[in-house]
């Protein structure tokens, strides 16, 4: 199949053929500009035009009717949120192509390896085919601060629990206006009020416990309330101070009422924390081997503590790595696909060889794949460059209302400015002719190659 | 030795690549399942506890959503714009690509140029002045004016990609058929739209996903009685979730298409999205 210059060979003086077959060139010119006028007359009125009329509407103020030259240009670097919108461009273009990028080589070297490649590209490369709207709805979700409802906070959450524990008793507390055992301290930690000396045995008594929030394996404190203590120990329970069904007596460690399990309890003397240790089922405690004195025990503050919320990702912080991550859910296919095409056009040889002379896989990828690869790389990275700079629909729907402005970019600020309720058509007309502007390079990029490709 | 290892290697690229798998798929997971719980359930806990206690799922919310006449509007929106801006950005693009591949007139290097360098013009650059343009025409808030700039954004691609792809025809063919007497009307239909099928057919695709999922043109040109399922969607979304029964299933049904149709002309698909890179 020739590919030589096509657009040369077509081209009349150098086309062959008996001349009465012939027809008129300039009936021949009518019939070509019948083929190319419908695409000519949507581009030149819906494309050409428009940019031409936003570089002139962005030297013209907000109602359009006064000339401002550049000033919708030095306001756009002046004005907090289109600058936080250049910001968070200038992110968005380095992080997401260089990670998908890098993510992309990773993935397409690997699934090299694997027998289910085309199963596995297919699955990652589905995420194009879904609308920017329908995975922004399914990250609003993912990203719920509410770990009842997002899957991520749900994770990071339970890992969270597993390792730091939870604290077991949020809203425990010391009944109010009692002289009782417990003061409660600045910090939120409860201690006895009184001193307490090794053969000393405490009853902690708390209340403020649902019994739904009762560990399940709580067993009741009466029989270890009532336990002595050795001389050089000291016991004591810490138990919920509330009979179910009614009667028992404030204070006293009734009956029927439930120890509570694992909380931690400390023996403080001379407000240095001298042992430690957690009560069992029946909330029972014990600090042995105490050398004489006195001492307060202590319940710290980690046991009351709120539960652990997880992450805020949609909070200003972490709103604009958060819609990268969507977007790279999206993305990365795209990347793993295009770059796994490159990597099968190398030349096995130069692989095979490398690995007969017994270079390992980390410097074959380092010095024969990559260096290979570099125009599909080039190419991959511009192309993810242009559609990041361009990302619309993600921020708009993930964002929550209040940390829009948090995580607006150009395309959010320009709609912003034109149409959501800013209004000033000369400023969004100039972010409209930067957002151009920076595809320019792209532009001059693709007219050289295709030139080349032509030569 | 270097066996047993090379073997180990595999087993943990194999379990790194079941793991990256398992991510791409909670989120797709996550929104079918929660499209099928109740709100009731959905306020007491995740849809990942749907996994053990499967009699929360019922089709209850996507019978719900027949029943919404906003949403099934607006699918119907959705197909109404799609289809005609695929066809008339396949037929606009065919007959401009051959042209550009194999008529002769004047200044066709330059133009091409310059649909060459409109590949990357975003589309935020047109909203402002082809709405005053439509405001004008009549056309802002209908059909036809989405239809219309779509067209017109598609086509740099469609032109680009069908020209050089037509440009790949063997000459002989072409001459051939000229000296048998075809004009260039039964040329293009009888010879070179069927050469074209395959790069035909990833443009329409390619093309097809695009306005089905767009929602940036629409939010502006249409109005609410022509407004597609992305931009009723969106006007949906509340503070977090709080409709998830009704934005899960709606969700789901906008794209369930383009996934099926990714599914069933992939080949197709990956080429299109390939050769639209550096769009």
């Amino acid at each position: 199949m020739t590919t030589s210059t096509p657009v040369k060979e077509a081209s009349p003086p150098a086309a062959p053929g008996p001349a009465p077959l012939r027809r008129p060139r300039r009936r021949r010119a009518a019939v070509a500009l019948l083929f190319v006028l419908p695409a000519l007359l949507l581009l030149g009125a819906l494309v050409v035009y428009p940019v031409l009329f936003s570089v002139g509407r962005s030297l013209f103020d907000a109602s359009g009717t006064r000339f401002v030259g550049g000033d919708n240009y030095t306001e756009m670097f002046r004005d907090p949120a289109t600058l936080k919108a250049i910001r968070n461009t200038a992110i968005w273009v380095v992080v997401a192509p260089t990670l998908l990028t890098g993510l992309g080589l990773i993935l397409a070297v690997l699934v090299e390896k694997v027998r289910w490649a085309t199963a596995f590209k297919l699955l990652l490369f589905m995420p194009m085919a879904v609308s920017f709207l329908a995975a922004g709805i399914i990250f609003r979700l993912a990203y719920d601060h509410d770990p009842d409802k997002g899957v991520l906070n749900a994770a990071v959450t339970g890992v969270h629990d597993a390792f730091a524990g939870t604290s077991s008793y949020p809203g425990a507390r010391a009944r109010d206006g009692r002289d009782g055992a417990l003061v409660e301290e600045a910090d939120g930690s409860y201690r006895t009020g009184a001193g307490v000396s090794p053969g000393d045995t405490v009853a902690l008594g708390l209340v403020g416990v649902g019994p739904d929030d009762l560990p399940s394996g709580a067993k009741a404190a009466y029989g270890a309330a009532g336990r002595d203590a050795a001389d050089d120990e000291v016991r004591g329970v810490v138990y919920l101070d509330f009979t179910p069904g009614g009667g028992g007596e404030q204070g006293r460690v009734d009956r029927s009422e439930s120890g509570l399990p694992e909380m931690t309890v400390e023996a403080v003397r001379d407000g240095r924390t001298v042992a430690s240790t957690t009560t069992g089922d029946d909330g029972s405690f014990r600090f042995a081997g105490l050398a004489d004195g006195s001492y307060t025990v202590r319940l710290p503050a980690s046991n009351f503590a709120p539960p652990y919320e997880g992450v805020s990702w949609l909070g200003p912080a972490l709103v604009t790595p958060a819609i990268i991550g969507a977007y790279l859910w999206i993305w990365t296919g795209f990347a793993m696909v295009l770059i796994g095409a490159g990597l099968s056009s190398l030349p096995r040889d130069a692989l095979e060889a490398a690995r007969m002379d017994g270079a390992n896989e980390w410097q074959i990828f380092r010095r024969i794949t990559v260096p290979l690869l570099a125009p599909v790389l080039t190419v991959v990275f511009i192309t993810l460059v242009i559609n990041v700079m361009k990302v619309f629909d993600l921020v708009y729907i993930i964002a929550p209302g209040p940390v829009q402005e948090d995580a607006t970019v150009l395309a959010t600020q320009m709609w912003l400015v034109s149409f959501g309720g800013g209004n000033n058509q000369g400023l969004g007309s100039a972010l409209g002719v930067l957002l151009l502007l920076l595809v320019v390079p792209a532009m001059v990029f693709n007219v050289r190659r295709f030139k080349r490709s032509q030569r | 030795m270097n066996a047993v290892r090379r073997y180990l290697g595999n087993g943990i690229v194999q379990a790194f690549l079941v793991l990256v798998g398992l991510v791409w798929m909670t989120p797709l997971a996550g929104l079918f399942l929660s499209s099928l719980r109740s709100a009731e359930d959905t306020a007491k806990g995740g849809w990942w506890t749907a996994l053990a206690s499967p009699g929360q799922l019922s089709l209850d919310n996507y019978s719900a959503l027949l029943g919404n006449s906003g949403i099934t509007r607006a699918f119907w929106n959705t197909v109404l714009i799609s289809v005609p801006t695929t066809v008339l950005v396949v037929v606009v693009g065919a007959l401009a690509g051959y042209a550009f591949a194999w008529l002769d007139f004047p200044g066709r290097e330059p133009v091409f140029l310059v649909v060459v360098a409109l590949l990357v013009v975003p589309v935020q650059i047109g909203l402002l002045p082809v709405a005053k343009l439509f405001g004008q025409l009549g056309l802002f808030g209908t059909i036809p004016g989405v239809v219309l700039f779509h067209v017109a954004y598609g086509l740099p691609f469609a032109v680009f990609l069908l020209r050089n792809y037509f440009a790949e025809m063997p000459k002989e063919m072409l001459e051939a058929a000229r000296m048998d007497g075809g004009d260039e009307w039964r040329i293009f239909t009888r010879l070179v739209l069927p050469v074209g099928k395959p790069a035909i057919a990833s443009l329409a695709i390619f093309q097809f996903l695009w306005v089905w999922n767009d929602m940036l043109v629409a939010l502006l040109f249409a109005d609410s009685s022509s407004q597609p399922l992305t931009v009723e969607l969106q006007s949906q979304i509340r503070q977090f979730g709080s409709n998830i029964d009704v934005l899960a299933p709606g969700a789901f049904l906008s794209l369930v298409v383009p996934v099926v149709v990714f599914f069933a002309f992939q080949r197709h698909f990956v080429q299109g999205v390939m050769a639209g890179s550096v769009k």
